[in-house]
């Protein structure tokens, strides 16, 4: 009966019979499944946005990614920035009725360094201490000043896990994670939903109307679409950009969207082994010409429908960090035809790895046809994800249309893939004046500093080209016309307090 | 008959051996790193290490199906990289659903293969035969994943008849899991009887020319006893033979059907696990499902004793 009209109508008139019905269920429609839900564990986007419902951080932040309190209400850097004091909000509760204080601040940050299987060590490895003052006050001594630290203790590394629970569980926590978040694990079952339900004792309970939130991991985005239609979901995230008239044309839906922290991109080899020593490793000047052949507009006209954001830098335009004197560069086939006749190269092939999804290989072949123009042959080598990253680690590519999920803090969009000691740094870029810069800004804790030492990062790095950056992706989400009081953020979340379904 | 299932049994024990043997050495001919597609986007050098020690990738590949084996002995089929839970949890939870499925899609073929083939067999080259060659044609070419959305954007997002998709455990109401079974049972066992339809005419062809058939008409037996009891019975031996094999097939996962409808099967769970280089997820579904195929089989032979007293012994 739940599916029919009849039942619609039934429940329709029980509806005006009986009032408003109080416990809500919020089912989300997810493109993955979630791995390990253990904050300290976890390693993809999906699992984040069930931990926004699980777990809660020390801190957060809104949808302009401007800092917030969550379990900690106020911190303050001190005057050698080499320490960062918290005041923790009282009266805390985990899931487990045990209490939130500043012990449990230290077990977590201890844990989240220590337990063999954590996946945060990187993120926080500048903390080498951690002082309990009193059972409201923590303070994190660092090895040095480190500006990208708040943005990981507003992430999966400022989670709080019940210190009772997780030493009682170890590393198998991820089975029955206790948090502090507005909502608790219920239960698991792997590839059909994640079920979580509203904690009494939460310290901001009112915020939260919703009783029953299920996550039902769908990857195919048409069935997705239509379990929503069909009235099985009430928000799915990851609409496809091709899917946004459909949604918006249906009454019963709306759709909400936001750009997102995410870049797509043309990773360049230029100097990881063998594979580099090609025209477009070895001469910038094919590089400017390949990118000067991309019109990146009509690359987001044909593969999504204009719906997502052109951009060519590792932050979108909109950012604070986005370098203005560096606009996206107009399409220019006569100039990149002088450039390569300069190079010496008016017709250079060069072999681009590609993911086996239909949208990378959609985007890859717009740019073969743009580049052709040019007189660049683009040869397009797909290959299933995992294979090509192992083929990114070794060298073995030329090109790699590869992007990057994105992090709040700008560093987190930089560091890895412009500094010659970044970890993913595979393209083996090195410029001694863009490692100075990022270096120096991952210690400025000033904002407006910041973003010029940024600035002048770009002005390098856009040069030598690298990486080629080609488009943001939006956050698209759609849901039911019922639910109301969705924000999107720019990290793609679904945070849950002030949903209600009408 | 006893003696008889005791040697197949025996026999059973080094197949499976070798099947999960030569499933764990070809996912290491896969290309691409499980530690590399476990490690997240950030690929953390430390991350890589941890996660290759943690689960023996960084031993030579027969120390690592002996971890495997020895944990398989005592019931334990280790843990999935991906998710952290045990993998024997994970595949007895799928296997109800899947089991489900295949046995709701089993008996759509039956249902429709078997009285199909008979009648068209009988009705050669009538209407009624071209009608079903023509459906059970397009049965076996139309594609599960386009029929499936076909239906959904059909039969729930217009007409809001069925649910789109997804599992209810009967436990929670027997309603919406049958309700739920309804379309992926259609689809998948849409393709069976179409198998099922032609195996079941072609037989009866064969049998119907018989000699004994001729005999038992020149009786004067009625039509219907000739067919059912005389012909379809003797017909019905490769039948059963296909029906083990397809529902052994069902067991194994329908990949296309259960990712249209969401249903989370065995089908998924390999197919996922496959893309992570999930390698325990994989051989522990590979595990079942082999045994399943051979005590299908199994059962295969003994149903041919049952139909045919000549293969009795």
């Amino acid at each position: 009966m739940r599916y029919g009209r009849l039942g619609m109508m039934a429940a329709a008139l029980a509806l005006m019979a009986s009032g408003p019905i109080a416990a809500q269920t919020l089912r989300i429609g997810l493109a993955e499944d979630p791995d390990a839900l253990d904050p300290d564990q976890a390693r993809t986007f999906v699992g984040r946005i069930v931990f926004a419902g699980l777990c809660d951080k020390l801190i957060d932040y809104d949808e302009k990614l401007a800092f917030k309190p969550q379990l900690a209400t106020a911190w303050k850097w001190s005057e050698d920035q080499k320490s960062i004091t918290f005041s923790l909000r009282p009266n805390v509760k985990f899931h487990d009725g045990e209490r939130f204080d500043a012990e449990a601040v230290k077990f977590n940050i201890e844990r989240k360094q220590t337990l063999p299987e954590s996946r945060r060590k990187s993120e926080i490895s500048e903390i080498v201490g951690v002082d309990v003052i009193d059972p409201l006050t923590v303070r994190l001594d660092l090895s040095k000043p480190f500006a990208p630290l708040l943005a990981a203790l507003a992430d999966r590394a400022g989670m709080m896990l019940s210190p009772k629970a997780a030493k009682a569980a170890g590393a198998g926590f991820a089975n029955h994670p206790v948090c502090a978040g507005p909502y608790k694990f219920v239960e698991r079952i792997a590839q059909d939903r994640i079920v979580l339900e509203r904690f009494a004792d939460y310290w901001n309970k009112d915020a939260f109307a919703l009783e029953r939130v299920v996550y039902q991991p769908i990857s195919d985005s048409t069935v997705r679409l239509a379990n929503l239609q069909g009235g099985n979901l009430d928000m799915i995230e990851r609409l496809a950009p091709t899917d946004i008239e459909a949604a918006r044309q249906d009454r019963r839906l709306k759709v909400a969207e936001v750009t997102s922290l995410a870049y797509q991109s043309i990773t360049i080899n230029v100097a990881n082994g063998a594979r580099s020593k090609t025209p477009l490793g070895e001469d910038p000047r094919v590089r400017e010409a390949l990118e000067l052949s991309i019109d990146r507009d009509a690359l987001n006209q044909v593969v999504f429908n204009g719906a997502f954001l052109p951009g060519n830098q590792p932050v979108p335009p909109e950012s604070l960090y986005y370098d203005a004197a560096t606009p996206i560069p107009q399409r220019d086939v006569a100039k990149a035809k002088q450039l390569l006749a300069a190079a010496g190269q008016p017709n250079p092939t060069v072999d681009l790895m590609v993911p086996n999804t239909s949208e990378d290989q959609a985007v890859a072949q717009v740019l073969q046809s743009m580049a052709q123009e040019a007189g660049i042959a683009l040869k397009l080598s797909v290959i299933e994800f995992a294979t090509a990253l192992q083929e990114e680690t070794k060298g073995n590519f030329e090109a790699f249309l590869i992007g990057w999920s994105g992090r709040i803090d700008p560093d987190g969009n930089l560091y890895n893939f412009q500094h010659s000691t970044g970890a993913l740094n595979y393209a083996k870029y090195r410029n001694a004046d863009v490692d100075r810069l990022l270096d120096q800004a991952r210690t400025t804790l000033d904002d407006g500093a910041r973003a010029k030492l940024y600035a002048q990062a770009a002005q390098s790095y856009l040069a030598d080209r690298h990486i080629i950056y080609l488009y943001h992706r939006k956050w698209l989400f759609a849901m039911s016309s019922k639910l109301q009081g969705f924000v999107p953020n720019p990290d793609g979340l679904i945070r849950l307090a002030g949903l209600t379904l009408q | 008959m006893s003696a008889f299932l005791l040697r197949r049994l025996a026999i059973s024990i080094p197949t499976l051996l070798i099947v999960t043997m030569l499933v764990f050495g070809l996912q290491q001919l896969l290309p691409g790193d499980p530690a590399l597609a476990l490690s997240g986007e950030e690929r953390d050098p430390a991350v890589l290490a941890a996660i290759r020690a943690e689960y023996h990738l960084d031993r030579p590949v027969p120390v690592q199906y002996a971890f495997w084996l020895g944990g398989a002995l005592h019931g334990d089929l280790g843990i999935s990289l991906k998710s952290n839970q045990p993998v024997t949890e994970l595949v007895l939870a799928k296997l109800p659903v899947t089991a489900e499925l295949a046995g709701f899609a089993m008996l759509v073929a039956l249902a429709i293969g078997i009285p199909a083939g008979v009648i068209s067999a009988v009705k050669r080259d009538s209407v009624w035969d071209h009608i079903a060659n023509v459906i059970g044609l397009s049965g076996l070419s139309i594609p599960h994943f386009w029929l499936g959305i076909m239906l959904i954007l059909l039969v729930s997002v217009q007409w809001g008849l069925l649910p789109p998709g997804g599992f209810v455990s009967p436990a929670d109401s027997l309603t919406d899991n049958l309700a739920g079974m309804i379309m992926p049972a259609l689809v998948l066992g849409g393709g069976v009887a179409a198998m099922m339809m032609r195996h079941t005419r072609s037989a009866m062809l064969g049998t119907l020319r018989s000699d004994y058939v001729r005999t038992a008409r020149a009786k004067g037996l009625l039509e219907r006893t000739v067919v059912i009891k005389h012909a379809l019975r003797n017909a019905l031996i490769p039948i059963v033979t296909l029906g083990a094999l397809a529902l052994g097939e069902l067991l194994s996962g329908a990949v296309l059907t259960e990712s249209v409808f969401n249903i989370p099967g065995f089908g998924k769970l390999v197919v996922d696990a496959v893309f992570n280089r999930d390698y325990a997820v994989v051989q522990g579904v590979v595990l079942f499902t082999a045994s399943a195929y051979i005590l299908l089989n199994l059962c295969a032979d003994m149903a041919y004793c049952l139909i045919n007293p000549r293969m009795r012994g």
